[in-house]
């Protein structure tokens, strides 16, 4: 159970279900369990074993880690990387998990009053202070405040004290209470029907159709005017596509119905890198996460099983879970219009929150899903803390104490700085961007690499293999020494050319960058001249500043130096 | 839902099932291997050194 609850995070609950609509549900399935076999299972047993590796010769952090892999000097510089990346995603990560404490507690208390949308966009938008940079510090119910301040110091009370005895318990017992919780809040979405009998249209089957069904069916526009969306609406349910048939022969040649098939979306790079990116999300893959805790392994532990468990784990919550809730029970209360085109925090703060206050004991319900995402995103964050304390402990030869403190220091920064610039959640969408996106392919495309060639297959499977109850198929060593690694290339060219370089895939022309890269250096945004935006420069100034100094930690590091000579740490 | 978001829906559901129930069993029937298999165990070893 501790194997499964380490594995659980946010990514399940609320990012799957918003990615698996947004793409076509069953279409979206192929390409992430294709995903899940070609990259997510072997760089996660990479890890496993390159981690239990390094730690076998006292290192425990991924700068050491690489070092005593490659032993080169430039080996803990790309190490860094895998300290950057938790640390920074621990700080917007943090963030979002004190929205889930705050909208557990409100509905409990009762004091969540939703009537129409609007509403629920209000709150959310004053919970996370979107409206006006600095508006989330205000010290109110209503807001962040409160919350981020009870869950940042309870993550750092857990790493600080260490986690043992009661606290350790309560860690166990997360999962069962995660999965008691989720299943009570699957078994009333399922068994909801069709809540509203005016609009039969909207029930938990039609939910569950656009969240899984391979073709999509959509009403288009034959010509629609400049600045006009294409597409009209998309449809769900025979009875939903007869009437559409008759509303279109009506049109009189205005609208059409479009079939798109399973085949035509699977030529969707975006939905590769969707799929692609979430793997990595969920099951912390190139993360630096698991490379660090692989490190206080032993010989004779499992890491096969143990990679193995937790992903599976991981995928059970997300699939038979999280996608079974969100969106049915989305389309069920507000209807297919409400769902389409929500991003992760659409779905997971406006458009659910409406539809828990419209259930019956929806305010039980409500506080239940949002205290399960609560547990399930404390877990995550602390995991994400280790990686930091264990590089300081190394790079500085100082106790784990005087580590915490740091970490504790420079997070405390790092989190105000995201809890400042909440103006349209800017520093939290850079920072999600520039390192939970692109630095996470970066490291998992080294990590694949360094087992698959540096090592090479056969050392490397049988360093996996030590201690393992099971054997990885042989057919993973040509995943992983070749499909693997040429398929994160072509994923993170395709995600630089479209997210960086304004690329569109459709027509195969060059287009004016990602507002990502206009928002560093000014250009034209929706045909408009548009300047920089100081809190997505600073935000990339922030993550820069903070690899400078790990990357000075580890040029002075004795430890470091010891690793990269072959040498273990405490000979 | 039609048919095929039938399959799909059951397929994906049931793959990810079976897979950690099989894990599961794998872990429980094989001798000692609770004490072998690990996740993010949160209380590291550094905890106890200078605690």
């Amino acid at each position: 159970m501790a194997v499964a609850g380490s594995a659980v995070g946010l990514g399940n609950f609320l990012r799957f279900p918003g990615l698996a609509a947004q793409y076509g549900g069953g279409a979206f399935m192929i390409a992430y369990a294709i995903s899940f076999l070609i990259i997510g299972l072997p760089i996660g047993w990479a890890e496993w074993a390159m981690g239990r590796y390094a730690g076998g010769k006292g290192f425990n952090s991924a700068p050491g880690a690489f070092a005593a892999i490659l032993n080169k000097r430039w080996a803990k510089y790309i190490g860094i990387i895998g300290v950057i990346v938790p640390v920074m995603i621990y700080m917007y990560y943090v963030f979002i998990e004190s929205w889930c404490l705050g909208y557990a507690l409100k509905f409990w208390t009762g004091s969540v009053d939703l009537k129409t949308t609007d509403d629920a966009v209000a709150m959310f938008k004053t919970m996370s202070g979107q409206l006006v940079d600095g508006s989330a510090l205000s010290l109110s119910w209503n807001t962040a405040l409160p919350w981020l301040v009870v869950v940042f110091v309870f993550n750092f009370w857990l790493i600080y004290r260490g986690i043992s005895g009661g606290i350790e318990k309560m860690c166990n017992l997360g999962m069962p209470i995660l999965i008691v919780l989720a299943l009570m809040v699957l078994t009333r979405v399922l068994t909801l029907g069709a809540p509203d009998p005016a609009k039969p249209h909207d029930n938990v089957v039609n939910g569950l159709g656009y969240m899984w069904n391979p073709s999509k069916v959509q009403i288009e526009r034959t010509q629609p005017a400049p600045g006009e969306a294409k597409v009209v609406e998309e449809l769900v349910g025979a009875a939903a596509i007869t009437e559409a048939e008759q509303r279109v022969a009506a049109s009189g040649g205005a609208l059409k119905l479009v079939t798109i098939t399973p085949w035509q979306q699977l030529q969707n790079p975006l939905m590769w890198m969707a799929a692609a990116a979430q793997i990595f999300f969920s099951l912390s893959v190139g993360f630096g996460v698991i490379i660090v805790y692989a490190s206080y392994l032993r010989k004779t532990d499992d890491v096969v099983l143990s990679g193995l468990t937790a992903s599976s784990a991981n995928e059970f919550c997300e699939v038979a879970l999280g996608g079974l809730i969100t969106v049915p029970a989305a389309v069920a209360f507000l209807g297919l219009a409400s769902v389409a085109g929500q991003g992760t925090f659409g779905l997971g703060f406006t458009v659910l929150p409406l539809v828990f206050a419209k259930m019956p004991l929806g305010t039980f319900f409500g506080g239940a899903f949002f205290f399960m995402l609560f547990i399930a995103a404390v877990t995550s964050s602390i995991s994400m803390l280790q990686p930091g304390i264990a590089f300081l402990e190394e790079a500085m030869n100082v106790g784990r104490k005087v580590s915490v403190t740091i970490l504790g220091m420079l997070t405390t920064l790092g989190v105000g700085f995201v809890v400042f610039f909440t103006k349209d959640l800017k520093a939290l969408d850079t920072l999600d961007f520039w390192v939970g996106t692109f630095l996470i392919f970066i490291l998992a495309t080294i990590q694949i690499i360094v087992f698959g060639w540096h090592w090479g297959i056969e050392r490397g499977l049988k360093e996996a293999h030590q201690g393992a109850a099971i054997r990885i198929p042989r057919f993973f060593g040509c995943i992983m020494k070749w499909i693997c690694p040429v398929f994160l290339l072509v994923i993170f060219a395709m995600t630089v050319l479209t997210s960086v370089f304004g690329f569109d895939l459709s027509t195969r022309t060059f287009g004016n960058p990602s507002s990502y890269v206009v928002d560093l250096i000014g250009g034209v945004k929706d045909d408009k001249a548009v300047g920089t935006n100081l809190a997505a420069q600073l935000s990339v100034a922030l993550v820069i500043i903070v690899a400078g100094f790990f990357a000075l930690l580890s040029s002075r590091s004795k430890n470091f130096q010891r690793a990269e000579q072959g040498l273990n740490k405490h000979d | 839902m039609n048919t095929s978001g039938l399959i799909v829906m059951v397929l994906s559901v049931g793959t990810a099932a079976s897979l950690f129930s099989w894990c599961i069993y794998k872990v429980l029937t094989t001798p000692r291997e609770t004490e072998k298999v690990h996740g993010v165990d949160l209380h590291t070893p550094d905890m106890d050194v200078d605690s």
